[in-house]
């Protein structure tokens, strides 16, 4: 099969979602003739469909999500490109009382098929304006998607679904993976990747870790690491979509090893990690043998030196000390 | 000036329906058979019908806290209305909204909002996918005097304005945002002078003359309808209840609640019409009748009507 890049998979989805349903369209900053979007994953869709459906806007983050909202509720298919996640917080109104609660406060009338797509994650350096992940805050909103595909496959097969999909879903472009050389396999052929079931990335029956976007490379690599030095067998879960949660695969995995960890590039206070942590205690106890560990960002805004930030980011080397401690 | 005599009458039952159903909602929040809060239109009524009149049935409107005029002057049903403030199943957001989220999208009805300002970028949203979708639909977005100085005016106006939307901003300037004179707030006399930020026509005119309203109004829809963008009318009106049910309105002075009671817009319309030989006095009084009829059997439609079952509150979140 051919290997695309992470920014070639996502180009892709929204070039065949476009051509597939006139009713979609972008909206957001910088995304047409010039740059194709900050990191360029969108070059090459504004000399395809122009700018009535790849919509420059000002840098008015407020009025693009907000426009989003009303272009959905009245028949189209917007995706709402915020850059940052980390610009949530200006247009936050939006996002909290406005596309979220609107179907369920008006009776379940209305249908807002919006995909707010941004990037998000550490590890180049942006300092505490332009890293976040911001999971655990978003999944304490009813009604949101949230979408953090790890691999240009899952990026391609879950952008399309979102984009399908007729409730409001987020996005997260991970940068760093957007940046990274990283490739995978990606079929020729159209496909869509249901969202709420994760992906059992290594298959493993002595520990069970969970991890999100960046973190699965690093909850790899820390599982090859592991299997050489002790003969360790680690498997990693990705969820791929945080809302809905596959809860069934984690409990699955735990049943098998016994034992969980859950890597995740955020605040540990309130993150995504805290909330599988406290389903897999409520509802999946008797399967634990050792104590659930996490292994988060510090509760400290995001550092911008390299070495700082490389100490705040989760690393493979945290991730093998907290295994060793269980197993 | 409007001369068909049906539209008239359409008109002037529309301003009574209002008024009288923000009086018996008045009268139900205060004995406590509505729980929650209500935000009382009464004062206003010729901004909502003068401007909903211009309007066609598949246009949309965005409307606010106050925004139970804005509904009515669309065409919603006072009985389904009066339903959902009680909290009843029947009612148009089936119990889940209330008198701040009423919504009914098969009359164009986009919601009223919670949030001061909050349907602004969603109103350009409306006006953005009746340009996509090739249609000549407009969107009037209602909005008061304090929403202006908010954020989110000045990016969906200046988006609405770039992208040549076809949106109509009515300004219902009614003097206070809460309990806050916007004298004390903004520095503009009109705001509609707040259009010239934004390369777009803007008007200033007397809110409780419902000629007037529907004459400005409908040169703005116009524009929109032609594809020539945006236009911001503002509309120089009174509040006669406080902010929510119950406010004591410390903030008012008598003798200028006394001057706009002098205007309120509903005798004057009625004044007018008589005048101009629309209706007589006794046809008058026959509509303002059967309005009182249709609120009580809206109110009595709405106590008798069952609360939806407890555990219907975890439906509806995803479609």
């Amino acid at each position: 099969m051919r290997e695309l890049t992470y920014s070639q998979a996502i180009n892709e989805a929204y070039d065949e979602e476009m051509k597939r349903d006139p009713s979609v369209f972008i909206m957001g900053e910088d995304i047409g003739q010039y740059w194709g979007a900050a990191f360029g994953e969108m070059q090459g869709l504004y000399a395809k469909y122009g700018p009535k459906r790849i919509r420059e806007t000002p840098i008015s983050e407020t009025a693009i999500l907000g426009s989003a909202i009303g272009a959905a509720a009245t028949g189209m298919r917007p995706i709402a490109f915020l850059f940052f996640v980390d610009f949530l917080g200006v247009c936050w109104d939006e996002i909290w009382n406005q596309l979220t609660p609107m179907r369920y406060m008006f009776g379940g009338k209305a249908k807002l098929p919006v995909t707010i797509t941004c990037y998000s994650g550490a590890g180049i350096a942006n300092a505490a304006q332009h890293s976040k992940c911001g999971e655990g805050i978003l999944m304490s909103i009813p009604g949101l998607k949230i979408i953090t595909p790890s691999t240009p496959y899952d990026a391609k097969g879950l952008l399309k679904s979102a984009i399908r999909e007729d409730n409001p879903t987020i996005y997260f472009v991970n940068k760093f993976l957007l940046l990274s050389a990283l490739q995978g396999p990606v079929p020729e052929e159209d496909y869509t990747i249901p969202l709420g079931v994760a992906d059992i990335k290594r298959q493993g029956k002595d520990v069970t870790v969970v991890a999100l976007g960046t973190m699965v490379h690093r909850a790899l690599a820390a599982a090859e690491t592991l299997q050489k030095q002790r003969g360790l067998s680690v498997e990693v879960v990705d969820p791929r979509t945080m809302v809905p949660l596959d809860k069934q695969a984690i409990y699955e995995s735990v049943k098998k090893t016994g034992r969980l960890v859950i890597m995740d590039e955020e605040p540990k206070t309130g993150s995504a990690a805290a909330e599988i942590a406290a389903l897999v205690a409520e509802e999946a106890f008797d399967y634990l043998d050792a104590p659930i560990k996490r292994v988060c960002a510090p509760d400290t805004p995001i550092p911008f030196s390299p070495p700082l930030e490389g100490f705040w980011m989760p690393s493979e080397q945290k991730l093998i000390q907290a295994i060793n401690e269980i197993t | 000036m409007i001369h068909e005599k049906k539209k008239l009458l359409d008109m002037y039952r529309l301003m009574v329906r209002i008024r009288t159903f923000e009086e018996r909602v008045l009268k139900e929040v205060s004995a406590g058979v509505i729980p929650g809060a209500a935000h009382l239109y009464a004062g206003q009524e010729a901004v909502a019908v003068g401007a909903c009149a211009t309007l066609r049935n598949d246009d949309f409107i965005t409307s606010t806290h106050r925004g139970h005029g804005h509904l009515i002057a669309k065409g919603a049903k006072t009985e389904l209305m009066m339903a959902e403030l009680f909290g009843k199943k029947a009612g148009y957001n089936k119990g889940k909204g209330g008198s701040m989220h009423i919504t009914a999208l098969d009359l164009g009805i986009m919601g009223a909002s919670g949030i001061v300002a909050g349907m602004i970028g969603i109103a350009a949203g409306a006006a953005l996918s009746a340009q996509m979708r090739g249609t000549d639909q407009v969107t009037i977005c209602f909005l008061g005097d304090g929403a202006t100085n908010s954020g989110r005016f000045h990016e969906a106006v200046n988006l609405a304005s770039i992208w040549s939307l076809p949106v109509v901003y009515v300004i219902e300037n009614n003097l206070y945002g809460e309990s806050t004179p916007i004298s004390d707030v903004c520095r503009l006399p009109n705001l509609s002078d707040r259009a010239a930020a934004y390369a777009i026509p803007g008007k200033t005119i007397d809110g409780n003359d419902a000629f007037a309203v529907y004459e400005e109004v409908a040169k703005a829809v116009a524009r929109a309808r032609k594809g020539d963008g945006p236009t911001l009318v503002e509309c120089k009106t009174y509040r006669h209840y406080g902010h929510f049910c119950g406010d004591p309105q410390t903030y008012k002075k008598k003798e200028e609640a006394d001057e706009w009671l002098k205007k309120d817009p509903i005798p004057r319309f009625r004044k007018q019409l008589i005048q101009m030989e629309a209706f007589t006095q006794d046809e008058a009084n026959a509509i303002d009748g059967e309005m009182k009829a249709e609120l009580d059997r809206a109110v009595k439609f709405a106590a008798e009507s069952p609360y939806p079952a407890p555990e219907e509150a975890l439906e509806d979140v995803y479609a």
